[in-house]
């Protein structure tokens, strides 16, 4: 018995030390990336994640922590313990992290790959992404889009204006429970053209002209808060018209055959992309960077989700999708589709955001 | 007087004292540690937040040193100009510089580009003099108003967090006003908190009462019955009731279903009973009904039955006997259900956040957001800080008037 004991204590010991020896090794060669889960962080692990495994034997993990990203990279860092080795953020978040120290810098053609005729890095992304921190990868897009079968034939729906006009195309809203978008919306609706927007928006009267106009349909609007809501309430004609982000859309589109149609007048669009959190910029994670940001990897992407890729040389390399879509013509950037679009303006966004939510939320409970 | 070992007596007993004491104090100790470390500190971190001001004091000290002396009249002399490029600079090597962006653009907005822009100029100046240069950097530099904020945001504590939290600012004078009415947030939701706590805490004694009478009064058998009915709903995850009142109460959901089947409304007339005040009122009293019963339940399990049967047998009709000998016994166990409902709901926030929709959102509802999205965390700490400076007051208020050694849990 007493043999028995010893023997066992042995190969525990030894069977410890093994695995403890695998999972040191391993812990060098794994990758914790956040970004936001569903159909994007699938798109992402397609595209990217599962070749650089197969290629180098690299484990990644996926976090689908991006929606605190900004708050979980702050006490990261305070705490001094950083975690996560790659961080997916909207382009606003990503300058206020940058702006913060929070995350590190990135020589864009230094680190990134060239394109394939050889074009820097720095050409070849959507000019002013690479704001020094942030490297893009996707544009996407909220789209207003409404249920084909809620209108008569002759009379559908087709800009920005026709969501304000409850008496030509009446019926429930769905909008996102932030100012976001919203605002732009309500100054473009009013008449006010997309590129002058944000000099509109920076005057008081400008603010208030956006609520009135808001103030115009807010009995009917139905307020969202997760992406999943807008198809689902536009599939349950709880409502007629939506703002969605573009994807959710086209997925709702092709996969579950819906009759959703997307107005592309006035889509909102803006960049989502990486930051690199303080301290984790190793060789093994530059390495990982210039595999999954180059143009064959951002083209690939488009494969699995209707967002346009960053890079413009990866553009002609679009195909089709997975169900035999051509995604060249779902996606935000396409020259069909780009039609006055309004860019949202993340530098605005960071100066003027709290104060908007506050208004907004006080505007929301009156 | 002396023990058997020739000690003095008062001595001996001093000691035995002592030690008895040594070990009373070593057996809650651990208790102790465990509420400083897990309560104490961390209700103190965050009342600290709320009025901790570092960033400007700590990433901008030439500034905060050379704007002891400007009187606040005009703009400062080129010296603070200095200072401040030094400081500028400094920040954006160290790329600390952006907290003190974030810190200033919560007082006024726009300032979070003003110092990156700036910063980033100021990166490129060598030589002075730089009073010139950075009003032509940013037009910001050139009015008083920002100087006279940047001077009262450089002391390492603030009230301005509080002040948000309050619905009120610092004007660009520096006097303390309130915002516009567009703007007001905090106190109406502050005073919805409060309403809504107080019609919960209603709720569960006019539900409660009849229960608890019925739980101490009826045979043993029958009443261990009711007793399990009620606590199994109190073993249940919190989570799992609240969604299960989503399932009844939602406008394709069971209530509204069997209305529309039996005619008493249409389709197109469902109530919306989820997502609003109503919602949330529901599901809080029904979640927190327990914390009521059980302490009423164990004060009427002592009220003597033959109290009721004197007053009876001396004339007072059933209902006189019962609200004029029976309730007044059982005050003591009203009192410590309601404080113990009212102070459970006034910092509720899972159930507000799931079945509140707009209408039904609570305070702690606002200071999860800050924490989590907004992620201003003074504002958040603020927040905190006022929620449990309200239930002291309403604590002590109800101690002076009531007395805390009134309540009985049995």
């Amino acid at each position: 018995m007493k043999h028995l004991f010893k023997t066992s204590a042995m190969t525990f010991a030894i069977l410890g030390t093994a695995l403890g020896g695998v999972g040191v090794a391993h812990a060098e060669q794994s990758l914790t990336i956040v970004s936001w889960g569903g159909a994007y962080s699938k798109s992402q692990k397609l595209a990217y994640h599962d070749p650089w495994t197969e290629k180098t034997g690299d484990k990644i993990y996926m976090d689908p922590k991006s929606a605190q990203g900004l708050a979980g990279l702050r006490s990261q860092v305070e705490a001094g313990k950083v975690t996560w080795d790659l961080v997916d953020m909207l382009e606003g978040n990503a300058i206020t992290a940058c702006d913060e120290g929070l995350v590190e810098e990135i020589d864009y053609d230094e680190i990134l790959a060239p394109a394939p005729d050889g074009t820097p890095p720095s050409q070849d992304f959507i000019e002013g992404s690479l704001s020094g921190c942030f490297i893009p990868q996707i544009v996407y897009s909220t789209v207003l889009a409404y249920n084909t079968t809620a209108f008569p034939a002759d009379k559908q729906p087709s800009k920005v204006a026709d969501l304000f006009d409850l008496k030509n195309f009446p019926g429930k809203r769905s909008l996102e429970k932030i100012p976001d978008g919203n605002l732009e919306w309500a100054l473009v609706a009013d008449g006010v053209a997309p590129d002058k927007v944000y000099d509109v928006l920076s005057t008081q009267a400008g603010v208030d002209r956006a609520f009135k106009k808001l103030d115009t349909i807010k009995d009917d609007i139905v307020w969202w808060d997760a992406g999943a809501q807008p198809p689902q309430l536009l599939a349950d004609k709880e409502v007629v018209m939506a703002s969605a982000y573009n994807g959710r859309i086209f997925n709702a589109q092709v996969n579950e055959d819906q009759p959703f149609k997307i107005m592309w007048d006035g889509q909102m669009f803006e960049l989502d992309g990486w930051v690199v959190p303080q301290g984790k910029l190793t060789p093994e994670l530059k390495k990982y960077l210039r595999f999954a940001t180059d143009t064959q990897r951002l083209a690939d992407q488009a494969k699995y989700i209707s967002y346009g890729p960053a890079r413009k040389s990866s553009v002609p390399l679009i195909g089709k999708g997975v169900n035999g879509v051509d995604m060249k013509e779902h996606l935000p950037t396409a020259k069909a589709n780009f039609f006055n679009p309004i860019k949202k303006d993340a530098i605005w966004w960071a100066d003027h955001g709290d104060e908007m939510r506050q208004r907004f939320n006080a505007w929301l409970s009156q | 007087m002396t023990t058997a070992d020739g000690k003095p007596l008062k001595v001996s007993l001093r000691r035995a004292l002592r030690r008895q004491r040594i070990w009373a104090f070593l057996l809650v100790a651990p208790l102790l540690l465990f509420i400083l470390v897990t309560f104490i500190v961390p209700v103190f971190n965050m009342a600290l937040r709320g009025i901790e001001n570092p960033q400007v004091h700590d990433i901008m000290p030439q500034t905060t040193s050379a704007l002891k002396a400007w009187d606040g009249e005009g703009l400062p002399a080129e010296p603070v100009y200095a200072a401040l490029v030094a400081d500028l600079q400094a920040g954006y090597k160290s790329k600390e510089i952006g907290k003190v962006a974030t810190r200033l653009n919560y007082e006024k907005v726009g300032m979070r580009s003003v110092i990156m822009s700036s910063a980033r100029h100021a990166k490129r100046m060598k030589d002075g003099p730089y009073k010139e240069a950075m009003i032509h950097v940013n037009r910001a530099w050139g009015d008083p108003a920002t100087w006279r904020l940047i001077k009262r945001e450089s002391a390492p504590y603030t009230f301005s967090y509080l002040l948000a939290a309050l619905d009120a600012h610092y004007d660009d004078n520096g006097d303390i006003a309130m915002l516009p009415q567009d703007r007001r947030i905090y106190v109406p939701l502050f005073i919805r908190t409060l309403l809504m706590s107080a019609t919960v805490t209603l709720f569960c004694i006019l539900l409660g009462y009849p229960v608890a009478y019925l739980l101490a009064n009826l045979p043993l058998k029958i009443s261990n019955l009711l007793m399990i009915m009620v606590l199994l709903p109190f073993w249940t995850s919190l989570l799992v009731r609240t969604t299960t009142w989503i399932v009844l109460l939602q406008s394709q959901g069971v209530l509204n279903d069997l209305m529309v089947w039996l005619h008493v409304i249409d389709d197109q007339g469902r109530i919306q009973m989820i997502f609003n005040k109503t919602g949330t009122l529901v599901a809080m009293t029904h979640i927190l009904l327990p914390f009521m019963i059980l302490p009423l339940y164990s004060v009427m399990k002592t009220v003597p039955p033959s109290y009721l049967r004197a007053a009876r047998s001396l004339g007072a009709n059933p209902l006189v006997a019962f609200w004029r000998v029976y309730v007044p016994q059982t005050v003591s166990g009203i009192g410590a259900g309601s404080l113990l409902v009212f102070i459970l709901s006034i910092g509720y926030y899972i159930t507000p956040a799931l079945v509140g929709g707009q209408s039904g959102q609570m305070i702690s509802n606002m200071i999860a957001y800050h924490m989590q999205e907004s992620l201003n965390w003074g504002l958040a700490g603020a927040l905190g800080l006022l929620l449990l400076v309200i239930v002291l007051v309403l604590y002590s208020v109800y101690n002076k008037f009531i007395g805390i050694d009134k309540i009985k849990m049995g």
